[in-house]
């Protein structure tokens, strides 16, 4: 495909939701009426976010995979000459698989929330907020000015801040005003290392400033500017300890929100980091890296120790807010590659990236389903005496909670393995320059919380899978996966499993990219 | 000997001019005019100030004076750049103030003759003295001119006759005001003792090098001077009025005190501290960064603290917030003392105070519209307004987050980070912190009022998964719905419409913060 083409679709996916936004919240034209509002708006997230997805596939077909390490279908457009902003748009090896990501994951959302509308207030307004949302995340993977991906990093907030707030259950409001403040101040704080990028060099443009890598800005400028950036990256990514925002969020939120904030809306942090702050600051990186791994790991066992906490009987331990920990724990992986500087390890973060938005994504699609048929997430009041018996009273839900889980521990030959595989690869064998002796230490660590994230995904399986299927405690029948659960997962599961026997698909991507992203390194 | 008689560029002097001229036409109209055509007085305002905003077409190219010096270089009017952009916000308050005016009748009770031809006659005066600020060129001017914008909005304040707050609100405007005037004065005549001159220009030159033995007489002047501007931007420690005042005052006035006072105060700030104290940059540039972060703190923190439940808390809030964007405005400021060329941040300024206007005169024109059918103005009356008016609240949703600075307010976002690139740019990164934390404060509480439009509005508030509810009950007294007054509906469609475009195109006024204005 030509050049122009694709730059129109480009920009027609990142428009498209947003007009899609504004069409939701307009009286449906004669003819789509439907058989009342709800179900017309609910038809209507289907459509834009079905054409958004099958836009981003047209991308992905006509992207030049010879030279992913090239920006394609670039834009550039002169927006505010006042502050030097330009809407400059483009796509790259690193940005594709996750603007694929977010369709896709953003269409199996609004699918499901079609067959099961949310609880809450009107659906109209869900559907501007899902789109304005897409909108956004898309944004983010695709503008190449640091002002415009800071605009895109706040667009995802406000939507996001009423899905929790309305569509959520629980302690939904104050939930929601923590994960709003939080991710505020990381993100205003973020700006001023931008400004202080953009100050310094003369330029927002992310191109060049990854092609100049560094070299126009003092050491202590970029220290500066990798601490503030890092910051408001790390509350997005989350790294353990500006992470308390996420369990509250994901407990709260409804399960479109869980999804697509676990889904896609943490890779804006680790996205950021790969983009940002490695080819623009590598000096700066090269200082902190190391911190940044020891924080990376500590979350990595944290998380996994939370999650064993919340998977003990008698803990009380909520399943939404257990997938938010191992959350912690995956991203965890994702910033400890990042931190090893090394082709390796940022290949493997960027490959974790995207399995854990998958599996995840998928965990918590089934954590809803679960939580529809049995009116909780409560492990304790799930599982009973014995266990929730899943597998016994609906086998094919219980199989894929199993797989699931499976393809979260890193199980070999599904996605969750290769990106923690390589990331700890990468932290074996650091950057030039940085210490062996605490990145091996680091590895080591990384790889105890592996198996301490395999100690409480088994226990949650057994505690809700298994069990005896008379004594568990459940009201009446259970309806197994059903044609529209089914449409909405097996994507997720056949990219899990497509990926994981498959790597090359993804590293062919971001390999090249990587690699001009670190320049010399 | 030269002529003593100057040559009056009338003009360069038309955006002033007009306004006054109406505002006695006017005065003189509403003896003759019958009573039944009253509100023709409020259209004839509208028109004078929306011509005024046209006569500046003709002098966008920003090089007249008048009331030169004869001989001398020194003028006191200047139609320059930012006399012009600050005319024309101050011009636009006070025509979005005339349209919410003409159906917010400040008058107690329909029955009360209160002449309607005193209430704009004091309007376009306080306007005309709003236009005539930001183009003097010398202290004289600047301080008649301030007082000129000022004393008509007492009388403005305290229009709400029979409500004893109103008054109390006057008086305490009044007084702080006029004790910020006195401290003016002396300030300026310490300054003209030490100088020799009221001319800003003349100022700064007299100051570089100012007599050993007049020196501290100088400085004292100077600060003093600065103190009576800092009142009337309602800078911290001198903002206490101003929650009392707007609450009390009539809605439209208030919507006009937030924009028009703020723009009269900080334009004659700058004209004060960049173009005639500039020898002592060093004093007043921390001075203001100081001063910026405690307006900004105080005035974020109080709007915090407000109860929703209170009577008027809605304006109260309001009220607390333009506090804290004084605060924003004042960043630039601190930034200019330290920079190279002072006039391009104070063009940041500039920017992002039309940006406020724009969008502090649509939030202040949705609340008149609430005010409406819940006179009491608490911020719970908001609940559930996207239910029974949802244009009206997707239009104050969307004006909080401009003032908030989040998407899809991007024009509020992008004035905010051209504030912060100029604290980043003059190396104050401690200020760009301190404001970073604040805009996260102010976010908390502009958003608690967002979420409340989009509430249900029956108390329990919670959802019971049915689809939108199409009539509210109990919301208010149902008959005030119907007929919303053209000028209302008009004052906000231009301010939405106005927050949209630049939205789109930033551009529009962020480019005042590119080039100098001075």
């Amino acid at each position: 495909m030509n050049h122009t083409a694709l730059q129109y679709v480009l920009a027609a996916t990142l428009v498209l939701p947003l007009l899609g936004a504004v069409g939701a919240l307009l009286p449906p034209p004669p003819g789509l009426r439907g058989r009342d509002p709800g179900q017309a708006v609910l038809r209507h997230g289907v459509t834009v976010t079905g054409a958004v997805l099958v836009l981003t596939v047209v991308l992905a077909a006509g992207f030049d995979h010879d030279h992913p390490a090239k920006m394609q279908a670039t834009t550039d457009l002169s927006w505010i000459p006042a502050l030097r902003i330009h809407l400059h748009i483009g796509i790259d090896g690193i940005s594709l698989p996750l603007l694929v990501l977010t369709a896709l994951l953003t269409f199996l959302c609004a699918l499901y929330s079609y067959f099961k509308p949310p609880e809450g207030p009107s659906p109209k307004a869900y559907v501007a907020l899902l789109l304005l949302l897409e909108s956004g995340t898309l944004a983010t993977f695709a503008v190449l000015d640091l002002m415009l991906f800071f605009l895109a990093f706040e667009m995802v907030l406000i939507p996001m801040y009423f899905l929790i707030a309305r569509w959520g259950g629980g302690d939904r409001e104050r939930s929601a005003l923590r994960f709003i403040v939080y991710t505020l101040l990381g993100s205003v704080i973020m700006l001023l290392g931008l400004l202080l990028i953009g100050v310094k060099a003369g330029t927002f443009d992310m191109v060049a400033l990854a092609t100049d890598n560094g070299s126009s800005l003092s050491h202590s400028t970029q220290l500066i500017a990798v601490l503030a950036i890092g910051i408001g990256l790390a509350v997005k990514a989350p790294m353990w300890p500006l992470h308390s925002w996420l369990p509250d969020a994901h407990t709260a939120a409804p399960t479109t929100g869980s999804v697509l904030l676990a889904g896609v809306l943490l890779k804006m942090g680790s996205y950021g980091m790969v983009r940002i702050l490695l080819p623009m600051t590598p000096g700066g990186m090269h200082t902190f890296a190391p911190y940044l791994a020891a924080f990376a790991v500590v979350g990595i066992v944290y998380g996994s120790l939370a999650c064993l906490w919340l998977a003990r009987p008698g803990n009380g331990g909520d399943l939404k807010r257990l997938i938010a920990y191992s959350s912690v724990g995956h991203m965890g992986f994702v910033l400890l590659g990042i931190a090893t500087l090394t082709r390796t390890g940022v290949n493997g973060a960027l490959f974790a990236n995207i399995a854990h938005g998958l599996i995840t994504g998928l965990l918590f699609f089934l954590v809803g389903a679960v939580k529809d048929r049995y009116g909780s997430t409560d492990l304790d009041q799930l599982a009973g005496r014995t266990g929730a018996a899943l597998y016994g009273r609906a086998p094919r839900l219980g199989g894929l909670l199993a797989f699931a889980a499976v393809a979260s521990l890193g199980l070999p030959g599904l996605a969750g393995f290769w990106g923690e595989m390589l990331a700890m690869f990468g932290s074996f064998h650091p950057g030039a320059g940085l210490s062996r002796g605490a990145y091996l230490t680091f590895t080591g660590i990384a790889a105890f919380g592996t198996l301490l994230t395999a100690a409480y995904l088994l226990v949650v399986v057994r505690r809700v899978c298994m069990g005896d299927r008379e004594t568990a405690h459940a009201p009446g029948a259970l309806a197994d996966v059903r044609g529209y659960e089914f449409a909405a997962w097996t994507p997720l599961a056949t990219l899990t499993v497509v990926t994981g026997l498959w790597p090359a698909t993804l590293l062919g991507l971001t390999e090249p990219a990587v690699r001009t992203l670190l320049g010399g390194h | 000997m030269p002529s003593l008689v100057q040559s009056v560029d009338w003009t360069a002097l038309t955006p002033v001019v007009i306004p006054a001229a109406l505002s006695l036409a006017v005065l003189v109209a509403d003896l003759f005019l019958p009573r039944r055509h009253a509100p023709l007085l409020g259209w004839l305002s509208a028109a004078g100030l929306a011509a005024a905003l046209l006569t500046e077409i003709p002098l966008r190219d920003g090089h007249r004076t008048t009331f030169c010096q004869t001989g001398g270089a020194s003028c006191s009017y200047a139609a320059d750049h930012f006399a012009l952009v600050v005319q024309a916000l101050v011009l636009g308050g006070a025509l979005l103030t005339a349209l919410l005016s003409v159906t917010t009748d400040p008058r107690p009770a329909p029955g009360a003759a209160a002449p309607t031809g005193e209430y704009w006659f004091l309007l376009l005066s306080s306007a005309a003295g709003g236009a005539l600020l930001p183009a003097s060129r010398d202290l004289a001017t600047l301080l008649v001119a301030l007082e000129v914008t000022t004393l008509p909005a007492f009388a403005l304040v305290a229009l709400r006759r029979g409500d004893r707050l109103a008054g109390e609100a006057a008086l305490k405007f009044f007084l702080s005001s006029v004790t910020a005037t006195a401290v003016s004065l002396l300030g300026i005549s310490f300054v003209y003792a030490a100088t020799g001159t009221l001319h800003l220009t003349g100022v700064a030159q007299g100051l570089t090098h100012p007599p050993d033995h007049l020196g501290t007489l100088a400085k004292t002047g100077a600060a003093l001077t600065l103190v009576g501007f800092a009142f009337k931007l309602a800078v911290a420690p001198f903002h206490f009025w101003v929650p009392d005042t707007y609450a009390g005052a009539p809605l439209p006035v208030a919507a006009y005190l937030s924009v028009v006072g703020k723009a009269a105060g900080f334009s004659g700030l700058i004209l004060v501290t960049v173009v005639a104290f500039r020898p002592y940059a060093d004093v007043w540039g921390p001075a203001m960064g100081v001063l910026a972060v405690l307006t900004m703190t105080v005035g974020n923190v109080g709007a915090l603290r407000q109860r929703p439940g209170v009577e008027r808390s809605a304006v109260r809030l309001l009220a607390w917030s333009s506090i804290g964007q004084a605060g924003y405005l004042l960043v630039p400021l601190a930034a200019a003392s330290s920079a190279d060329s002072p006039a391009h941040e104070i063009g940041t300024t500039v920017a992002y105070a039309l940006m406020y206007g724009v969008v502090n005169l649509g939030a202040f024109a949705v609340a008149a519209l609430v005010t409406r059918t819940a006179p009491a103005g608490r911020l719970t009356d908001y609940r559930g307004l996207y239910a029974s008016r949802p244009l009206a609240a997707l239009a104050l949703a969307f004006f909080l987050l401009c003032l908030a600075g989040l998407p899809p307010g991007i024009i509020g976002l992008f004035a905010k980070v051209a504030v912060f690139s100029s604290a980043v740019g003059a190396r104050h990164g401690w200020l760009a912190v301190i404001m970073a934390v604040n805009v996260v404060i102010a976010l908390v509480y502009y958003l608690r009022w967002t979420a409340l439009l989009f509430t249900r509005p029956e108390q329990a508030g919670e959802p019971s998964g049915e689809l939108s509810p199409a009539v509210v009950p109990g919301a208010g007294p149902a008959p005030a719905l119907a007929g919303t007054p053209a000028g209302l509906t008009a004052a906000i469609a231009l301010t939405a419409v106005a927050g949209l475009v630049l939205s789109g195109a930033p551009q529009l006024v962020l480019r005042y913060a590119q080039g100098s204005l001075l």
